[in-house]
């Protein structure tokens, strides 16, 4: 018997807004337990949430990252259950209107292009975190209200790697507009995976199975791809898939039972009265589609096609919305595109790798590391020099004065350097013999002899070229 | 929607809203929502075929606050109001039940 | 101090003389109000010290002349937040509640000079309308003690008709502070939804809950509604509309004024005493040069069925977050977190209560919320459209405001009965209109409230018919006797 797959996910991404969606508690983590909670975050009796503008904004740039329709007269539900880090006891979420609904993003699994769909995507409030002791459990509410989006995908996924490539797309555009860090392993990224599997042909999907405790997109493969031959082990001995819960064990790559679902839950979903109904108007939309970033993908193509980078360059310059940024800049500035790729892959990463650092926390800006390149291709510094006025950028040096400051303005004008050739080669009538005598090696020993007097600071090309006359007239 | 809610439906709403009711109570809980449920039914006298929902009448839409953080510094008055804390977090019995969404 | 026959700004004037301080005035009406208090139980708490060190604030400060608030004593029903102040909703579950906040109407009265003299009771959470189901006892009519005050705002209502405040501030979410005022025979407004903020107001029913005053006199009524009402950031359904005087048109008379009396309003189940004492006042109207016509608001009568489904499904979510985790009653025995929840709730509700959340969880449930929340959601678009209808045509609605007046203490009550008490009061809120109580009768002693209902925000129309009535009857004139039956 053959299968297909059918993999369903749910992606909870984490918006780094100032505010908490419906309170104006600070978004900030690491603090003092409860330090950044109000009576809104703790559910007080009498008190009323307040729609946070830059959430839903945030949303709609979700929206239009993923190619969604968005809703424009979307409202709040309310899906009650009991939970010590749910204060309300009721999550203020979206259910009949979602922010935005029908958008697709697409993919490359072994160099086959497709389109995987995205069902909707609602904004709601996270909850806060519980903590469990022995005989205790313990809340803290600083997390309770921070917004989220959650992505619903279409059942178009068919196998684990598909899985890990669409998630690796959708990180990317969520990147590149800015509205979370979407990382998983600090939890601004989590993700839900329903499973399920049906003999080829069949019209009904199979049962599903959800899994947990993916904590990285590896895992998240590395899961599927188990939970997919588990089920084919049961169907193919005669055994019927169960709705149920399993755990990705990370040491052993298994997926382990965790509980079996008895029943739907019951959330009793209701409009939330305390918040009016939103009127999302086409000019917002088109205001903020005006000031969306663009987005990776369009960004390698465009470097590939009009700048000639190679593939894997154009992959490494967009990894980070903040390099690609970067890069658009330089190239703004008039930099060489290649030369600024090479620079930024090469000397900055290595740099960033060495310090441990965001881009943004360096001294490194698209106007000095452009005017670095700049003095590269006039001439004015070697590539050579050019490492030493790396270094005094990233100690806040402006490169033109650090190269004046310096002396390291290169010599190339050839009426002061051809008095230097010329004394050169006569102080050395054996190295000139040796040259004609056909040993080529000879003129690398002039070469360092020019480059000696003029203390490095020659220029190379030009040397090479007045060496290679004078010494042949 | 006139049949008479049973004892079961009761004890399943009552644990939904985490309410316990006793041996004595359930009956007389049950018989109180069947009447109460009565009175809806005069409901399915009205033809609602073609109208909107109201679940609100508010005259405000579209009310936002800016994206704006204040912290209103009421975390230590919230924690002295609690029935049980321990080192700045809430403190409850420990958790059994782990399917919290 | 006690304020039988008086008004804002009859005590407003002694105030301003100097015949009598603010802290003298609020000793004065402490004391007055907890002698009653032996007899009705209209409070749940006085504030003393606050009241007290806020009334010599005010003092040394000097009695603001164009302020007729300045140096007022008050009342706030016990769902409205409170700073340092118990605010128990009349529970067991907040009996040890505290908040750390004021509510916006309670703050707003504050910075209106008023001085909170402590809280009412009410029937538990808001759930009722005899303010019998209080965790703190029951509260009694002061013109029958052996009477129900109505409710849910009974010791709000009872407060102001024995004369213990001029003024006190309640919440209306099925008729809370009209049926009240109507028992008591004082004047109750239930603005438009959306007039005042609910901010600091224990939600009941999110969709409906409004907060109003209580007053001894119409125009006393439309002063402190001036103060109260606007736009709050703090709620996002409170209305940005302009808030006019609401004093400002209000000695202008009803002449030429277009009155509706909706049949619905006047037939079975409504006391033959209540019928005159409406038809009295649509006569008196007349008399004052308003045309009265008969109307039909057809789907009124599906209000009650609605209403007890929308509001106990709000009301369901609404009270879930007291979970005996954060703050009010927790449970001492729960070994586990599924206990501590059940437990505490359990044993912190009353069963009225509990009944509303079970009837309120129903009705969301799985397979139910369109043949029961969606349904009542539709049918009170159709009560809406009644309304936009009639008004159309007419500028205010006469009804009476409850079938009965205030009924016996000592009767056993089911559930249905007293629900149908609210017929008359219910779509109102369903449809967020304003609504107000004044006195226009008696029964056996026994005072007669009629509702007049207005269009959305405008509550000064309504201003002006409740005082152009009161200023041409005697009803409001006559005080409870504070005894029991006759
Ligand atoms: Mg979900
Ligand atoms: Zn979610």
């Amino acid at each position: 018997m053959n299968f297909e797959t059918t993999i369903g996910l749910e992606v909870h991404v984490e918006l780094k807004t100032n505010s908490k969606i419906f309170s104006p508690s600070p978004v900030q983590y690491g603090v003092d337990p409860n330090l950044n909670t109000n009576v809104i975050d703790w559910g007080y009796p009498g008190v009323l949430p307040s729609t946070n503008k830059g959430v839903v904004k945030s949303g709609i740039m979700a929206a239009l990252a993923l190619h969604a329709e968005v809703e424009k007269h979307p409202h709040f539900d309310r899906k009650n259950y009991f939970y010590p880090d749910n204060p309300k006891a009721y999550q203020i979420t979206q259910k009949d209107t979602p922010d935005a609904h029908d958008g697709w993003i697409e993919i490359e699994v072994d160099g086959k292009k497709k389109k995987i769909g995205i069902e909707e995507m609602h904004i709601e409030e996270d909850a806060g975190k519980n903590t469990h002791g022995n005989k205790f459990s313990y809340v803290d509410l600083n997390r309770q209200g921070t917004p989220l989006i959650e992505i619903v995908s279409k059942p178009d996924i068919a196998s684990p790697d598909e899985a890990y490539a669409y998630l690796e797309a959708l990180r990317e555009r969520i990147l590149f507009t800015g509205i979370s860090d979407v990382k998983m392993e600090e939890g601004s990224m989590r993700v839900d995976v329903n499973v399920s599997i049906r003999p080829y042909g069949q019209k009904e999907f199979g049962t599903k199975v959800e899994l947990k405790n993916l904590n990285s997109f590896n895992y998240v493969r590395k899961g599927l791809a188990y939970e997919e031959k588990r089920q084919q082990r049961v169907i193919m001995s005669g055994g019927e898939i169960q709705q149920e819960t399993r755990r990705f064990d990370e040491t052993t790559g298994k997926t382990i039972l965790m509980r079996v679902k008895e029943g739907a839950d019951d959330y009793r979903y209701f409009p939330e009265p305390d918040l009016p109904a939103l009127d999302i108007t086409d000019a917002w939309i088109n205001e903020i589609n005006d000031s969306m970033p663009e987005m990776p993908a369009s960004r390698r193509q465009r470097y590939v096609n009009e700048f000639g980078l190679k593939d894997y360059d154009a992959m490494v310059l967009t990894q980070t919305k903040e390099m690609a940024d970067f890069f658009d800049a330089m190239i703004k500035l008039g930099a060489d595109p290649k030369m600024a790729s090479n620079y930024l892959q090469v000397n900055v990463n290595a740099y960033l790798n060495d310090e441990q650092k965001d881009l943004s926390e360096t001294e490194i800006t698209p106007e000095n590391l452009s005017t670095m390149i700049k003095l590269i291709e006039d001439g004015t510094i070697s590539s050579k020099m050019a490492k030493k006025v790396f270094k005094g950028i990233t100690e806040g040096k402006e490169p033109k004065k650090f190269v004046e400051d310096n002396g390291m303005v290169q010599l190339s004008d050839p009426a002061q350097l051809q008095p230097i050739i010329d004394e050169v080669l006569s102080n050395n009538p054996q190295s000139v013999e040796d040259f004609h005598n056909g040993k080529d090696r000879a003129i690398g020993f002039l070469v360092g002899q020019i480059m000696k007097q003029t203390r490095g600071k020659a220029n190379p090309q030009v040397v090479n070229k007045l060496l290679m006359a004078s010494i042949n007239k | 929607m006139s049949e008479k809610i049973s004892k079961e439906t009761v004890s399943h709403v009552a644990s939904l809203a985490k309410l316990e009711l006793t041996d004595e109570q359930l009956p007389y809980f049950t018989d109180q929502l069947g009447s109460i449920m009565g009175i809806f039914d005069s409901l399915n006298d009205v033809d609602t075929s073609n109208v909107e929902p109201t679940f609100s009448v508010t005259d405000q839409i579209n009310v936002m606050r800016e994206d704006v953080a204040d912290n209103w510094g009421q975390r230590d008055a919230l924690l002295d109001n609690a029935p049980d804390v321990s080192d700045g977090l809430i403190r409850t019995p420990t958790i059994i039940d782990e399917s919290g969404d | 101090m006690d304020y039988l026959g008086k008004d804002i700004f009859s005590i407003h004037e002694s105030l301003v003389n100097g015949d009598i301080t603010a802290e003298e005035l609020t000793r004065q009406t402490i004391e007055n109000a907890k002698k009653n208090d032996e007899d009705i139980n209209a409070f749940v708490v006085f504030d003393e010290e606050n009241a007290i060190k806020q009334a010599q604030e005010i003092d040394k400060a000097g009695i603001d002349p164009d302020n007729v608030l300045s140096g007022i004593p008050v009342a706030m029903k016990d769902n409205m937040l409170t700073k340092g102040v118990l605010t128990s909703a009349g529970s067991k579950m907040l009996s040890n509640f505290k908040p750390i906040i004021d509510g916006t109407a309670v703050a707003k009265m504050k910075e209106a000079g008023t001085i909170n003299i402590g809280k009412t009771n009410m029937d538990e959470f808001a759930m009722g309308g005899s303010t019998e189901t209080s965790f703190h006892g029951k509260t009694k009519n002061p013109w029958n003690l052996d009477k129900v005050p109505g409710g849910s705002s009974g010791g709000a209502a009872a407060a102001v008709a024995a004369g213990d405040v001029l003024v006190s501030l309640g919440s209306d979410t099925g008729g809370s502070i009209r049926q009240p005022a109507s028992f008591n025979g004082i004047v109750g407004m239930k603005p438009t939804y959306g007039r005042v903020s609910r901010w600091g107001l224990i939600a009941f029913a999110s969709s409906l809950d409004q907060i109003g005053p209580l007053t001894r006199t119409v125009k006393d009524n439309a002063v402190v509604l001036n103060a109260i009402a606007g736009k709050d950031e703090h709620d996002m359904t409170s209305s940005n509309k302009e808030v006019p005087d609401f004093t400002a048109n209000i000695d202008k008379g009803v002449k030429g004024m277009k009155i509706a009396l909706p049949k619905e309003y006047l037939g079975e189940g409504v006391d033959k005493d209540v019928q005159d004492a409406i038809l009295a006042a649509a006569d008196k109207y007349r008399e004052l040069g308003a045309t009265v016509e008969e109307v039909s608001l057809p789907n009124s009568k599906y209000g009650v069925a609605a209403y007890y489904i929308i509001a106990p499904s709000e009301a369901s979510s609404n009270l879930q977050r007291f979970d005996g985790i954060r703050y009010g009653y927790r449970a001492q025995d729960a070994k586990n977190l599924e206990e501590l929840y059940v437990k505490s709730r359990s044993q912190g509700f009353g069963d009225e209560v509990k009944r509303r959340i079970m009837v309120g969880t129903y009705s969301l449930s799985a397979g139910f919320f369109d043949a029961y929340f969606k349904k009542a959601a539709e049918v009170r678009t159709l009560i809406i459209d009644d309304f936009k209808n009639v008004f159309q045509d007419y500028d205010v609605i006469l009804t009476p405001t409850a079938p009965t007046p205030a009924y016996s203490l000592k009767d056993e009550k089911d559930p249905i009965t007293m629900y149908m008490n609210d017929i008359l009061t219910i779509p109102v809120n369903m449809a967020g209109l304003p609504g107000m109580s004044v006195p226009a009768g008696f029964s056996d002693g026994l005072p007669i409230g009629m509702q007049l209902i207005g269009k959305p925000f405008d509550e000064s129309t309504l201003y002006q018919a409740a005082y152009a009535f009161e200023q041409n009857t005697d009803f409001h004139k006559q005080d409870p006797k504070m005894g029991g039956a006759q």
